[in-house]
């Protein structure tokens, strides 16, 4: 006959100081977890949501960025006449000719950071349905005119619909603020792309990007802008594109986070371990009467293990009702590999919540197993005695 | 003294619970001890610079060049000494994911300002005669097993092409901070081929590097450099190497506060096992405190025996992470070579390693130690059962 879940439960509540230390340094090594996990999520729905798939970035061979592309006006032009486009305004193709470069701004608070301000064609917002007007209106062309994201408003100092940039862009215009959800383009500046070539004195587009008609026939379309020797450029999937513009930066911090987690399991097993051998060893002659009274070694076994494994539940659940209120914080940092400010947030799928708990769980019972084992095994007659 | 006896006494009386206390402080003294390490080589790269050494870019931001023509008009600034310039290539070597630093500079001027690497001489001047010379680190050496003389061929990225290189010198740090993973090639090279593929891009540098005289005048010089492009199309923002690295590693600054608080809930977590150990040991020794009590120890000696104990545990777990501190600082190198240059542990770092379990000692027995002085003798000695 097995032991009674309660008799478990009642064991934990008479020696709750103890129960609740380990079940607080359970939660917290879960909350580690799950809040790196949510650190590296968050990064890359940020970027793969930033792409669409199908849309297409044309960059120079060679250009691991936007930034460090660029494209002659005469090989956009050649871009323009591929087919498979989809059509967009009037049958034009819906295509984008941008010029991407990066400008100091400072931070509220001290600092400063590179921000993207993207020169726009008439077809970028199409191409980009993520991104939405909340205030004002889009830069007209040809206007010194520029649109800012809002999550850039928030952190970067002094800038108001309305207002202008303290140091650069001098007589620019902000005329609107556009939010673009959890995407990079909410860190980004746009105005129309001849004002910015003109401005920064740079002749040349960074990027084409426009939308296939037909999603797969996306090789075929890199073969073509690859196997041209006129145009010496690359054809990239949006997605993917974004997705590996932030690889150095997942990696850090995934090897990070595994390694912060390795590190943090050992100690709250250890932690577990130690409750339980105690409370075996405070209760070796209560084992002793259960067993004469006639439960079995296996029912001590479970008995102990489910002890354990309520502490996991109790630290991961902890763990976890702080962890979902990281959700609020967004990170901003440069990414190493564009060299532009970024912005996301912690995010909290099931597939983290579920994996935290499988870990707490996990935990729990590697450092239960030994002491269940000991108490299982105790000499009935030898543990009665000690009282 | 019978004090430190009974403290060592009673630390190893449950000795599978003193030593897997110690051991889950050695894990989490490990982890904070890693965090320092990754958050002090972030700024490390600050410390290196020198104060004497002044940076000018272009003031919109880094990605926009300077006109080589600023060359002669900033070396003839008041209270300037040396000036180089140079350009961030940002190639690669066979793939992308093979990240290095790498700078086409002017050499002659750029090794003058950087006395912090060591060169024997015939190497240095191998690599000044040799426009198609680079100079290397000994880490980057190592890390591509490069021999000197190897042709090198780097694939630009805002230098479109392929850039053959032969390494014709080998540079080691002056002090352990100094970064042995750049790889430096003439600017000239750059250029003259630039002339050819992108002649609108020639004549450009990314940045130039000033050696003044009187760092306590850099400030004023700075101001002066500035001064003189203002209103012209290239602008300049001129400040110390120290407050140019800064700005790198600020931009960075939400990743290190993340750390930091990382660090901090690492030192919550061991509070939360040492003192449940101790929490754990003085309600079995309810008891033997009373008749310690009994016998006339006072209530300041019970505190420094309760106090002394979890001192013991945390401090032997201190060390026993401090020691797997530097190999497992090794694996992290290894593994994040690519962002982390440098990564070795700082003295500062054990200091603090101490300092954490002298204090998380000291908290974790309080309440316990609390709880043992207020109980009275007959109650104590009742529950001795």
């Amino acid at each position: 006959m097995a032991l009674p879940i309660s008799y478990s439960l009642r064991s934990l509540w008479t020696r709750r100081l103890t129960a609740f230390l380990t079940a607080s340094g359970m939660a917290l090594v879960v909350f580690v977890f799950a809040a790196v996990l949510m650190l590296a999520e968050g990064l890359r729905m940020t970027l793969v949501q930033t792409g669409s798939n199908d849309n297409v970035v044309i960059l120079r061979k060679g250009a691991t960025s936007e930034v460090d592309s660029s494209i002659e006006r005469e090989k956009a032009s050649v871009v323009e006449t591929l087919p498979g486009i989809a059509a967009g305004r009037e049958g034009r193709p819906l295509l984008a000719k941008e010029t991407v470069v990066l400008i100091t701004l400072p931070k509220v608070g001290g600092g400063s950071s590179n921000v993207t301000v993207r020169g726009i064609g008439e077809d970028s917002l199409a191409l980009r349905p993520q991104v939405k007007v909340v205030q004002g209106r889009m830069p007209r062309p040809g206007m010194p005119e520029m649109i800012v994201g809002q999550s850039l408003m928030r952190r970067f100092e002094g800038l108001s619909l309305g207002g202008t940039l303290s140091d650069n862009l001098e007589g620019w215009r902000i005329v609107g603020v556009m939010d673009a959800g959890n995407t990079a383009f909410s860190s980004e500046i746009w105005a129309d792309a001849d004002q910015v070539m003109q401005e920064f004195n740079r002749p040349v587009y960074s990027i084409v990007i426009f939308r296939l008609a037909d999603a797969r026939s996306f090789g075929s379309v890199k073969q073509l802008v690859e196997n041209d020797p006129r145009l010496t450029l690359q054809a990239k999937n949006e997605v993917r594109f974004y997705l590996e513009q932030s690889e150095m930066m997942a990696k850090f911090l995934t090897i990070l986070g595994v390694t912060l987690t390795v590190i943090f399991s050992l100690g709250a097993v250890i932690g577990a371990m130690i409750t339980m051998y105690s409370a075996v060893a405070n209760r070796t002659s209560e084992i002793g009467t259960l067993r004469a009274l006639g439960f079995q070694r296996r029912a001590i076994l479970l008995s102990f293990l489910a002890e354990s494994l309520i502490l996991g539940f109790a630290g991961g659940c902890l763990g976890l009702f702080f962890a979902s209120f990281m959700q609020l914080i967004t990170i901003s940092t440069v990414n190493f590999q564009t060299f532009s400010e970024l912005a996301f947030r912690f995010a909290l799928t099931p597939g983290i919540f579920l994996k935290s708990m499988a870990f707490a769980l996990v935990m729990s019972l590697a450092g239960g197993v030994l002491p269940a084992f000991r108490a299982s095994r105790m000499n009935i007659v030898e543990s009665l005695r000690t009282s | 003294m019978i004090l430190p006896k009974m403290i060592l006494k009673n630390a190893f009386r449950r000795k599978v619970r003193t030593l897997l206390t110690i051991l889950a402080t050695a894990v989490a003294i490990l982890a904070f001890g890693l965090l320092r390490t990754v958050i002090t080589t972030w700024y490390g790269a600050a410390e290196t610079t020198a104060a004497d050494r002044l940076v000018t870019r272009n003031s919109v931001s880094l990605i926009f060049p300077l006109p080589l023509s600023y060359y002669e008009k900033i070396r003839h600034v008041e209270g300037v000494r040396e000036v180089t310039y140079g350009s961030w290539f940002g190639g690669f070597y066979i793939s992308e994911k093979n990240f290095f630093a790498n700078f086409a500079m002017e050499p002659e001027s750029y090794l003058n300002l950087y006395r912090e690497f060591l060169i024997p001489e015939d190497q240095k001047q191998d690599f000044l005669r040799d426009r198609r010379g680079a100079l290397v680190g000994v880490g980057l050496m190592e890390r591509f097993g490069w021999d000197l003389g190897d042709t090198v061929t780097l694939k630009g990225t805002i230098y479109p092409g392929d850039w053959p290189l032969v390494i014709r010198a080998v540079y080691r740090g002056r002090t352990p901070n100094v970064d042995e993973t750049q790889f430096v090639f003439h600017w000239e090279y750059l250029n003259e081929t630039l002339k050819d593929t992108a002649p609108a891009r020639a004549n450009e540098v990314g940045f130039y590097i000033l050696g003044i005289r009187d760092p306590s005048r850099a400030a004023e010089v700075a101001r002066e450099v500035d001064a003189m492009f203002e209103n012209s199309p290239a602008e300049t923002l001129t400040e110390t190497e120290k407050a140019f690295v800064m700005g790198f590693i600020s931009m960075s600054e939400a990743i290190i506060t993340v750390i930091q608080a990382v660090s901090l809930v690492i030192i919550v977590i061991i509070l939360a096992v040492v003192a449940n150990t101790m929490a754990m040991t003085t309600r079995e020794r309810t008891g033997e405190y009373a008749v310690l009590k009994t016998l006339g120890f006072s209530g300041f000696q019970i505190t420094v025996l309760i106090m002394g104990e979890a001192l013991v545990i945390t401090c032997l777990g201190a060390l026993l992470g401090i020691l797997l501190t530097y190999p497992a600082a090794y694996g992290f190198k290894e593994a994040l070579k690519q962002f982390f240059p440098l990564f070795n542990v700082d003295p500062m770092t054990v200091v603090l390693d101490l300092g954490v379990a002298v204090l998380v000692g000291a908290a974790a027995a309080v309440i316990p130690a609390r709880q043992a002085v207020s109980i009275r003798i007959a109650e104590g000695l009742r529950r001795m059962g």
